[in-house]
């Protein structure tokens, strides 16, 4: 069966339909990032079967598809030509697509090195609160005409539209990857990735977890041996599978009931409060479990100058993200109000409404 | 009419001098420019076509005066247009005519460098260059670099989306920014972004970027470093045919590398260049690429081998790789100074930023020098070839009367021939003013009135740089019944995208 399709004139009639009645409508694309964000509320409003690949040369460093093209197929399809979507997006399961990949925001292990849906979003096709389906941005890698509307989706979840279509960057597949792994405290491991860092080595993920600090790097084996040299670990044979996991939270690490945060904050910050951490990112990426009040997380990470998302578990009726400054929280209301006036989208999902 | 205009002068002298008199009350007296001889180097920014002389300039000192301005202005209704360092090309900083001309120039301090975050925390008048000069020390640069990086602020390249020849590896300012804090127009203070690599809640930062001073006025601006790298080469390809130099782009691309910058030439602006710099430019030649390619030793070394092959291949008939830093510097130097050298050739000329898919390149060319001949104006044109960002420099003389419109029309008409091909009016100039017409071209009613709806969420009053990058439906309305005649659009063979 060819499960390429263009079904946005139905999409469009119900959100139309449900703008008049006020239906409420919680958008799904695979269903695999239900456990994220706010409680889900509002009538589940399927967009899987809006699928297919719509345009996609590996010249122009571009692909466009439809929001409810799994990502599993995309990758496929860039992998045939060496290409990759450099965000690295988790899988958190096989049904993911790539529209609620860019919704979520979400990176993998390669984010501050490669970017995040945000900085490889070029365009989309939007469908709003109204029915209106608008385009925003374009197919190109430069494009400053009007305000970009295009980046602001990622990570909006799905609370200002529909994404029908996105157009993203991509890059080619690194030639060689190699994993490093150093046995290092905290101090340590710290110490390791900056020194790479700031020695410009070609690094696509870090992970220290356990006295074990995985450092993935896009060169060949006699280049890793001559950083091998200078900054010592182990090469570690398979490492994709390794990465994989990291990138899908199959680690028991995550496997848990109890509340696990996701704390985004400078990479050389320190992060002293008791609990379980995994680090990744070269340090910009924490994820915490450990049993203290939201409040006390929270200011701890804020005064590093981050910000600290309660990812999984936990009540999902609280403050999930960061609260906002008054100023911000009114901007988020008005932007809301420009693209969903009917408030039917995904309602409450990143905050209150 | 003369009675006319006189009560017009006088309206605006006492305006002035109403506006003077309450911010020299809340400003110490150097930040209140107000005197006609004094207002006049702020009537244009780098687009002189474009001049208006503002009702007065402020040059606040810090964030606090910055804050009462605007609190100021929101509460009399008056508009405010921020301005940097006025290279824009655009005439985004364009004065408004019954407003404030915001100078940030004396917000000009670089506040930390940060070598184990790898940030800098600037004030919104520090020069590009200079962000990446005083982080050298610490190994570091910023990545973003316009041509006019010697003079051009931060504060405007957030406000454009700068971008420069290393975009395509490095990404646009807004790739290289963690975090702004700006004024809202009651005077709020709000910062964006964090010192993570992203913050909660919808991403403004991103919204921000790029909004032409629109939306908020920047103060602070916290910017992303990246370790020098070891080693950078340029190669130098000359080709005999401009597709041929457009094709290798392609090539190299589909072979996985992707250079740090690539740009190509076409022989009018590498002739120009070639009598401005001596750079060793190869003067026959239709086209030339210059492709950099950046890392440790080794990659430098494989990847040029690579690169070399592949433009042997493509066709150039001569291929150089600079052999030391000097050199590699001699090679961009032309390239870097392509508009002032097209600038000797000519008494005036006109810069377009179209961006295009790669693949059009050849037919945009082509097309782009069958309207030379038909409005009898010479183009240059250079190309950031990576990221099919395009740049026509029209040539006119602006003291033959008419030749202006004809060189704006010729622009217009390019800049209507790349969004027919999927490609957009501006890749990193912005909007502003000038090319305001063409957004009308690139964005139906419907998307037009979001824009202007989001604006209205951040300024109800429409008092932050009034009337630039957005054209009202109207407007366009004008535009659409000058431009479709008999129903025909222009390019009716193009397929539109």
């Amino acid at each position: 069966m060819d499960s390429n399709q263009d079904i946005s004139k139905v999409l469009q009639a119900a959100v139309v339909q449900a703008a008049e009645s006020g239906q409420q409508l919680c958008l799904r694309g695979g269903n695999s990032k239900g456990f994220y964000g706010r409680e889900l509320t509002g009538e589940p409003f399927d967009l899987s079967k809006h699928q297919g690949i719509v345009n996609y040369e590996p010249t122009e460093l571009v692909v466009t598809a439809r929001g409810g093209t799994p990502l599993s197929e995309i990758e496929a399809v860039l992998a045939a030509q060496h290409q990759m979507l450099p965000f690295e997006p988790p899988h958190f399961s096989d049904q993911s697509t790539i529209g609620g990949a860019i919704a979520s925001g979400l990176s993998g292990p390669r984010r501050p090195w490669f970017g995040a849906p945000r900085d490889l979003l070029l365009g989309i096709k939007l469908l709003d609160g109204r029915g209106q389906i608008l385009n925003f941005g374009g197919q190109v890698m430069k494009n400053v005409a009007g305000y970009d509307l295009s980046r602001p989706m990622a990570g909006a979840l799905g609370t200002l539209g529909i994404l029908l279509e996105v157009s993203i960057k991509v890059l080619p597949l690194p030639p060689q990857e190699t994993t490093l792994l150093f046995e290092a405290d905290t101090e340590n491991a710290h110490a390791i990735t900056q020194s790479l860092r700031l020695d410009a080595a070609p690094i696509s993920g870090s992970c220290h977890m356990d006295r074990q600090l995985h450092i993935r790097l896009e060169c060949d084996e006699t280049r890793v041996l001559l950083l091998r040299n200078r900054f010592g670990g182990e090469m570690v044979e398979d490492a994709d599978m390794f990465w994989r996991a990291l990138r899908d939270q199959q680690f028991a690490f995550f496997q848990t009931d109890a509340p696990l945060w996701r704390l985004s904050m400078p990479p050389a910050a320190d992060f002293h409060l008791p609990g379980k951490q995994l680090t990744e990112w070269g340090g910009a990426l924490r994820w915490f479990k450990g049993d203290h009040p939201m409040e006390t997380i929270r200011s701890a990470v804020s005064t590093t100058g981050g910000h600290a998302t309660l990812f999984r578990n936990g009540d999902r009726s609280g403050e999930i993200f960061h609260p906002l400054n008054p100023t911000i929280a009114l901007l988020h209301r008005r932007l809301k109000q420009v693209f969903d006036p009917k408030f039917i989208f995904n309602p409450g999902r990143l905050y209150p409404e | 009419m003369q009675g006319q205009s006189d009560n017009n002068s006088l309206r605006r002298q006492r305006q002035r001098r109403t506006l003077a008199d309450a911010f020299l009350k809340m400003l110490p007296t150097e930040a209140v420019i107000f005197r006609d001889e004094e207002l006049v180097p702020y009537e244009c920014d780098g687009l002189s076509a474009y001049r208006q002389v503002p009702l007065i300039v402020l040059l606040p000192y810090d964030t606090s005066q910055v804050q009462a301005i605007l609190r100021y202005c929101h509460t009399n209704k008056i508009p405010v247009v921020a301005r940097g360092a006025g290279t824009g090309l655009s005439g985004g900083a364009l004065p408004h005519e019954d407003g404030v001309l915001l100078s940030l120039a004396r917000l000009n301090k670089i506040l930390e460098v940060d070598q184990p975050n790898m940030c800098a925390r600037v004030q919104p008048g520090v020069r590009n260059l200079a962000i990446s000069d005083a982080a050298r020390s610490h190994g570091l640069y910023y990545a973003p670099d316009p041509s006019s990086q010697i003079a051009c602020s931060i504060g405007g390249n957030v406000a454009e989306n700068a971008g420069g020849v290393h975009c395509l590896k490095y990404g646009l300012t807004v790739n290289n920014l963690l975090e702004v804090t700006l004024i809202t127009i009651d005077g709020d203070r709000i910062t964006l972004g964090g010192g993570g690599l992203d913050s909660p809640g919808l991403d403004l930062l991103a919204l921000m970027t790029g909004s032409e001073g629109m939306l908020g006025v920047v103060v602070e601006v916290l910017v992303k470093l990246l370790p020098i790298p070891t080693k950078a080469q340029v190669i130098l390809a000359a080709f005999d045919e401009v597709e041929a130099a457009g094709n290798a782009v392609a090539v190299i691309i589909a072979n996985g590398i992707i250079p740090a910058g690539l740009e190509l030439m076409d022989n009018l602006s590498l002739r120009a260049a070639e009598a401005f710099i001596h750079a060793g430019y190869p003067v026959e030649a239709a086209a030339i690429l210059l492709c950099e390619l950046d890392g440790s030793e080794d990659e430098v070394t494989v990847s040029v081998a690579s690169v070399c092959a592949i433009l042997k291949q493509s066709g150039a008939s001569e291929v150089r790789i600079s052999r030391d830093e000097a050199e590699r510097q001699l090679f961009w130097a032309g390239r870097k100074a392509a508009f002032p050298a097209v600038g000797r050739i000519s008494p005036d000329y006109y810069c377009m930023d179209g961006t295009i898919p790669r693949k059009q390149l050849a037919m945009v060319l082509k097309k782009i020098a069958e309207m030379s001949e038909r409005y009898d104006l010479r183009c240059a044109n250079v190309f950031h070839a990576g990221d099919g960002n395009l740049h026509p420099l029209i040539l006119y003389d602006a003291n033959i009367p008419g030749e202006l419109e004809k060189a704006e029309r010729f622009g217009g008409e390019i800049l209507e021939l790349c969004v027919a091909v999927g490609g957009t009016i501006t890749g990193e100039h912005g909007v502003g003013l000038e090319k305001i017409d063409q957004m009308c071209a690139q964005f139906p009613d419907a998307e037009l009135e979001i824009f202007h709806a989001v604006k209205a969420a951040f300024d109800p009053d429409n008092l932050l740089n009034p009337g630039k990058a957005i054209p009202t439906l109207s407007r366009c309305a004008e535009f659409g019944a000058m431009h479709v005649h008999a129903g025909q659009l222009r390019f009716p063979e193009l397929e539109r995208f």
